[in-house]
């Protein structure tokens, strides 16, 4: 196996097992952790897509001030552990035959995506056919000349978004 | 498997662990020497000797202290959650090394003629160098946050918290500091950084960064008080107001890797202002081979400034700190960032 | 590694998220199941620039991960009111809309 294929394998396997460590956790502190380590599966595959920027962007954003944000909530809340016996077992949607049923049909548009996949040409390509175009130079020059509206919207939503979680979470002086 | 083990003994991956096992082993020696040298320092500001007792002018303390860390029992309160417990100073430990790693700390070099090409004192020369450290550096915070939430006590979790948010708060200036350094260089890779710093203006003074950018400089070093938590920034581990803050439940040698990751933290803080603005390895005298030994006496002095701020200076209080990171550091350096942008855009700088 | 291949690690990836979203009665896991989410489709832009050799894909990532930073901001300060609200963080308890 190429290293290529192999360090794939390994992120992506690491990416995977995060994934499904978040939605099975029971504490939500371990959830949050684990997402984290996804997140660093997620960088090594955009190393291995040469797209460094974005990796470390990654690593920054997501792993370093986002998951944070979660981890300060998660504690300030002290966000009690989520107990199987709270699921309502009496609701229509929770009884065994129709989580049985949907696991199956899960299962089956799993299926039905990689059938689909496997069928469609031009995917088995090799990724890295053409050269990368992921200079930091380049990657500026675009950002200013065409993404630039999008670019000042950005910065109005950053701004909206952090007035919104101030007003949002403040205490009531009454 | 005749492939790797050719690979394996080439004398490039020889010297290449070579400088791995350098780089571990020096910034594990830096952090004893720093154990010694804070408590020499503070000892001489206070008018007072210091440990004399252990070894020739007390020399071996480190190591007594060290040995003392190593026998201590190791606690850790019952209700605490012993998986995250565990796994903090990991962490704090882990990111403190990584983050030394796109470092450099001299020019590249072929060990006196051994090797065929020379090779860069560098961990790894990653060409987003600027951006990893920054990266690991917020991971960092991850430690500290878990430490307090894993002991399980009120003094913990409220240092914890509050450590963790005044390194994120700090985090913004840090980096807007760099961002201005990297607009002067035009690149993120701190080898080309310390290279563009080579060379002297009128003949005698230094082409440093930290000439034309004091204001960069000053934030930087602000801020990198404050992400490594040290005084006058150190309030959440302050003894009077919060026992020890986030390493109150903690002892022997999970203390000892807390410990530790401060002092290396402090260490590739100083070794990253060295490369940014004090011009790396470069200095007079010296031919360019041996410019590790200008590295080191640099770092030197800037640890140093660290030790003399924490033993003169007063603790901020946890709501000075805040207010000065957002209202007086993050405004500092925006106006240096646009001026530089200008600057560089239109007079060429 | 051929382009198939990290297409369907996106999938899975946003699969795994979707089923987070269903099954978990935390809210904060909710939101993180959408992080889960967002990082898929984050996946598959880049590998699609790749693709194609271009940098679009990467810039647009960008965008992704800003407009996900606002939202997780936001979703968490309202979680935050809930709970002040409710005490709770099951998402059963916030029915009172209901018919």
């Amino acid at each position: 196996m190429g290293s290529d294929a192999l360090l794939f394998y390994v992120f992506a396997g690491v990416t995977v097992i995060g994934a499904l460590a978040v939605v099975s956790q029971k504490n939500p502190v371990y959830s949050v952790l684990s997402i984290v380590a996804s997140f660093f599966g997620l960088a090594g595959l955009y190393v291995l897509l040469e797209a460094p920027f974005v990796a470390v962007a990654q690593i920054i954003i997501y792993a370093g001030a986002i998951m944070v944000l979660f981890l300060f909530t998660v504690m300030l809340l002290n966000a009690p552990r989520e107990d199987a016996a709270e699921w309502d077992r009496s609701h229509p949607l929770y009884r065994p035959m129709a989580v049985r049923i949907g696991g199956v049909l899960a299962v089956l548009l799993a299926l039905e995506l990689a059938w689909a996949l496997s069928r469609t040409s031009g995917l088995s390509v090799s990724v890295a056919e053409r050269p990368a175009a992921s200079s930091i130079q380049e990657m500026g020059r675009v950002l200013f000349t065409d993404y630039m509206f999008a670019f000042e919207v950005t910065s109005i939503l950053i701004i909206a978004a952090m007035v919104g979680a101030v007003v949002l979470a403040r205490k009531r002086e009454d | 498997m005749q492939g790797i083990i050719e690979v394996l003994t080439a004398p490039q991956t020889i010297a290449y662990a070579v400088i791995v096992g350098i780089v571990f082993m020096g910034l594990q020696i830096m952090a004893a020497v720093m154990v010694y040298a804070e408590r020499k320092v503070a000892a001489f500001m206070q008018q007072r000797y210091g440990p004399y007792r252990v070894g020739p002018k007390g020399l071996l303390q480190p190591v007594a202290d060290i040995l003392k860390l190593f026998f201590k029992e190791e606690l850790r309160p019952k209700a605490a959650d012993a998986f995250l417990f565990s796994l903090a100073p990991i962490i704090s430990v882990a990111a403190a090394y990584l983050a030394f790693a796109p470092v450099p700390f001299g020019a590249p070099t072929t060990f006196f003629g051994l090797l065929d090409e020379p090779i860069k004192l560098q961990v790894s020369d990653v060409n987003v160098a600027v951006l990893v450290i920054f990266a690991v550096a917020s991971m960092g915070v991850y430690g500290i946050v878990l430490a307090g939430w894993a002991s399980n006590s009120k003094y913990s979790l409220l240092g914890g918290l509050r450590s963790s948010a005044q390194m994120i708060s700090y985090e913004l200036a840090y980096g807007m500091s760099l961002a201005t350094v990297v607009m002067f260089a035009g690149s993120m890779s701190l080898t080309e950084i310390v290279d563009a710093q080579s060379g002297y203006w009128f003949g005698f003074l230094p082409k440093w960064y930290v000439f034309p950018q004091f204001i960069a400089f000053f934030v930087f070093a602000c801020a990198g008080v404050a992400e490594t938590n040290r005084a006058p920034f150190d309030f959440p581990e302050a003894e009077q107001e919060l026992v020890a803050g986030y390493h109150t439940e903690y002892s022997s040698m999970r203390f000892a890797m807390f410990f530790m990751a401060e002092y290396i933290n402090m260490v590739t803080v100083s070794a990253v202002a060295v490369n940014l603005f004090l011009g790396g390895w470069h200095g007079p005298f010296i031919p360019a081979n041996y410019g590790w030994i200008w590295f080191v006496i640099k770092l030197a002095f800037l640890l140093f400034v660290y030790l003399w701020l924490r033993w003169t200076l007063p603790r901020f209080r946890y709501d000075q700190l805040m207010s000065f990171g957002w209202k007086v550091l993050l405004p500092l350096a925006t106006v240096n960032l646009l001026l530089t942008a200008a600057g560089v855009l239109y007079f060429g700088l | 590694m051929p382009l198939g291949h990290y297409l369907v690690l996106s999938g899975l990836l946003f699969a795994i998220g979707a089923a987070g979203v269903f099954l978990r009665r935390n809210l904060i896991t909710l939101l993180l199941s959408v992080e889960l989410m967002l990082n898929a489709a984050n996946l598959a832009f880049v590998a699609f620039g790749r693709q194609f050799g271009t940098v679009d894909g990467q810039i647009i990532t960008f965008f992704v991960m800003t407009v996900a930073a606002a939202e997780a901001a936001v979703g968490l300060a309202l979680v935050i009111g809930l709970f002040r609200h409710r005490e709770s963080l099951n998402p059963e308890a916030f029915t009172s809309l209901k018919w």
